[in-house]
C-alpha cells in the first residue's frame, strides 16, 4: 500500500484510504475473518471504493459480456460490497476509500471498538488523518511521509492527468486512458461519473477514488 | 502478453489501457505489442471486459459501418473478441510480471505488490524502532517504468553508505550481494513498471540518504518516489518530521499506522 502514499495534487482533503493488513508469520493465521469484519465495518460508512488486493475492487470489468448487454445499456460496472468482502480467503490488504474525514473518524472509532487485532493504517493528508485519529481516541504508532517525486519529472504527464493516475500507485490507471476519458467527457460522450468508473476499474486494490476523479474530470472540461 | 492476430479486429480499444504505451495497431490492421516496451503488467488483459464475439462478425460489422461512413461509439473498455491472451513467461522475462502486475505475489515477500509490509505492520513487527527511519524508494512510478540497471545505480550508491537492505524485499532478493547492492546481471536490461528499494537507517543518517537518492535521481531516465517512515516516540513527538523540515521537505501526505495491531511488537 505504498501505492496509496504518493498521490499528487492539491486536492488531498477528501481522499483517504483506510486499510487493514495482517503481519505475515505473526498474526496472519485465521486473519480472513478479521479482514472481512474490517471491510464490513468500513462498508457501513459509505466508502467510495473498496478492495481486497487480490480479487479486485468494487469497480471491475465483466469477463464474459453478452453482446446485447451493450445495446440494452445493462452493463454492471460495479459489484456489491459483500462480494468484495466474501472474496477474502486469506491474508491480504483490505482497503476502503473515503471522500470525507468524518467518515474516516467514524470508521476508526468502530474498528478500535471491534479490536480486530489487524494493523490498521490511514493514508491521507497528514493533518486530517491525525485529527481523525485524535477524535477516535487513537495515538498513531508509526508514520510514513511522502517526499514526492524526483528525477526525470519531465516524463510525468500534465498535472490533472498526474492527479488522476497517481490514485492507483501500482500504475494501472494509464495516462492514455485518463486523457481519453477526459476528452470523451469534454465531447459530452461520457459523463464525468461514467468516466471516473472507467478509470477506477484497472485499480485492483480499491484505492482509486472515483469521487475525486469526477471532480478532476469536471475541471478538465475547461482545461484544453 | 500476446494479442492473437486471428481474433483481433483492430478496434484499438486496448491501446489506452497500456500504462507504458506498448500497444499499437500495426500495418496489418491488428493490434500488436512491442515486447521490449511491454512490462507484462497484464493490465490490458485484466482491465478490459470481453464479449468473445466471432471475429468475422465484428470485422464485417466494422467494414459495413465504414462503408456507410458511420462512426461506431462502442464502450471503451471492451475487447470484442477476447484477443488479448496471457502467455507463459520464462526467466528472465518473468521478473517483468512480478514487478509490474499488482496481482503477482512474490515468493520472497508473500505479499502481492512490489514492496513489503514496511510501516503498515510496524506496530506488530517492530521493524523500524524509535530513533530509526525506514525508507521506501520507488523507481519507475507513476507509469514511467525502469530497468534493473537503473535500480542497480541506486542500490549500489546506497550500499556505499553502508546501509543494509530489507532482506524480505523483492529487489534485495535479486541482488548478487546485498552488501554491494549489485543486481544479477541476467536481469539488468529487463524493464518493469516500478520497484521499491527498502532499508532502515538511524535517524542521523536520513540527510545523507536523501542527498544520495536525490543525486542519483538526476542521472536516471525515470522518476523516483521517496517515502520515509518512523515509529512515533511514546510522548507522541516525531523527530523525523523536524529533520525533514530542516532539509526543506514539507510533506503533505502520509500513511499512518494507528497501532491497533495485536500482539504489539513492544509487548512480545
Amino acid at each position: 500500500m505504498t501505492n496509496t502514499l504518493h498521490r499528487y495534487g492539491p486536492r488531498q482533503e477528501g481522499d483517504y484510504i483506510v486499510f487493514a493488513i495482517p503481519a505475515r508469520g505473526i498474526n496472519d493465521a485465521g486473519c480472513e475473518d478479521k479482514l472481512q469484519a474490517f471491510l464490513r465495518l468500513a462498508s457501513r460508512f459509505n466508502p467510495v471504493n473498496m478492495g481486497n488486493g487480490k480479487g479486485g475492487s468494487l469497480f471491475r470489468p465483466e469477463r464474459s459480456l453478452n453482446p446485447f448487454t451493450w445495446f440494452t445499456k445493462r452493463r454492471r460496472h460495479k459489484v456489491s460490497p459483500n462480494r468484495v468482502i466474501e472474496e477474502i480467503k486469506g491474508p491480504c490488504t483490505a482497503a476502503a476509500t473515503f471522500d470525507s474525514r468524518d467518515a474516516v473518524c467514524a470508521v476508526l472509532k468502530a474498528v478500535k471498538e471491534a479490536d480486530l487485532g489487524m494493523s490498521v493504517n490511514v493514508s491521507g493528508p497528514i493533518e486530517g488523518t491525525y485529527n481523525a485519529a485524535q477524535e477516535a481516541g487513537i495515538t498513531p504508532h508509526s508514520i510514513e511521509y511522502s517526499l514526492e517525486f524526483h528525477g526525470r519529472l519531465d516524463l510525468l504527464p500534465e498535472a490533472p492527468v498526474l492527479e488522476l493516475i497517481t490514485m492507483c500507485g501500482h500504475g494501472m490507471v494509464s495516462r492514455h486512458l485518463a486523457r481519453k476519458v477526459a476528452f470523451l467527457v469534454k465531447e459530452g460522450r461520457l459523463t464525468s461519473e461514467e468516466a471516473a468508473i472507467y478509470l477506477a476499474k484497472p485499480c485492483v486494490c480499491g484505492a482509486f477514488n472515483p469521487a475525486k476523479a469526477q471532480v478532476i474530470l469536471e475541471e478538465m472540461r475547461h482545461w484544453w | 502478453m500476446w494479442i492473437n492476430p486471428k481474433l483481433c479486429v483492430g478496434c484499438a480499444n486496448c491501446i489506452p489501457f497500456c500504462p507504458v504505451g506498448a500497444i499499437a495497431v500495426g500495418p496489418s490492421g491488428v493490434a500488436v505489442i512491442d515486447r521490449d516496451a511491454c512490462v507484462e503488467c497484464a493490465n490490458c488483459y485484466r482491465s478490459m471486459s470481453r464479449e468473445n464475439l466471432p471475429p468475422w462478425l465484428v470485422r464485417t460489422l466494422r467494414k459495413a459501418a465504414q462503408l456507410l461512413r458511420l462512426r461506431p461509439d462502442p464502450d471503451l473498455d471492451i475487447c470484442p473478441t477476447g484477443a488479448i491472451t496471457p502467455e507463459p513467461l520464462e526467466w528472465p522475462r518473468v521478473v517483468r510480471s512480478l514487478f509490474s502486475d499488482p496481482t503477482s505475489e512474490h515468493k520472497v515477500t508473500g505479499v502481492a505488490g512490489r514492496g513489503t509490509e514496511e510501516a503498515k505492520t510496524n506496530d506488530v513487527t517492530g521493524r523500524t524502532k524509535e530513533g530509526e527511519a525506514g525508507f521506501t524508494v520507488e523507481l519507475g512510478r507513476p507509469g514511467v517504468g525502469v530497468t534493473f540497471a537503473e535500480i542497480e545505480d541506486v542500490t549500489a550508491s546506497l550500499a556505499n553508505l553502508g546501509i543494509s537492505f530489507e532482506p524480505k524485499n523483492p529487489v534485495t532478493s535479486l541482488m548478487e550481494d546485498p552488501k554491494t547492492g549489485r543486481i544479477r546481471k541476467d536481469i539488468l536490461q529487463e524493464r518493469i513498471l516500478s520497484a521499491i528499494v527498502e532499508f532502515t537507517v538511524p535517524l542521523e543518517q536520513v540527510p545523507e540518504v536523501l542527498r544520495t537518492v536525490e543525486e542519483v535521481s538526476t542521472r536516471l531516465q525515470t522518476v523516483v518516489s521517496i517515502g520515509v517512515y518512523t515509529r512515533n516516540a511514546r510522548d507522541g513527538s516525531n523527530p523525523l518530521l523536524g529533520i525533514l523540515h530542516q532539509l526543506g521537505y514539507r510533506p503533505q501526505r502520509a500513511k499512518v499506522n494507528m497501532g491497533l495491531g495485536r500482539p504489539l511488537a513492544e509487548g512480545r
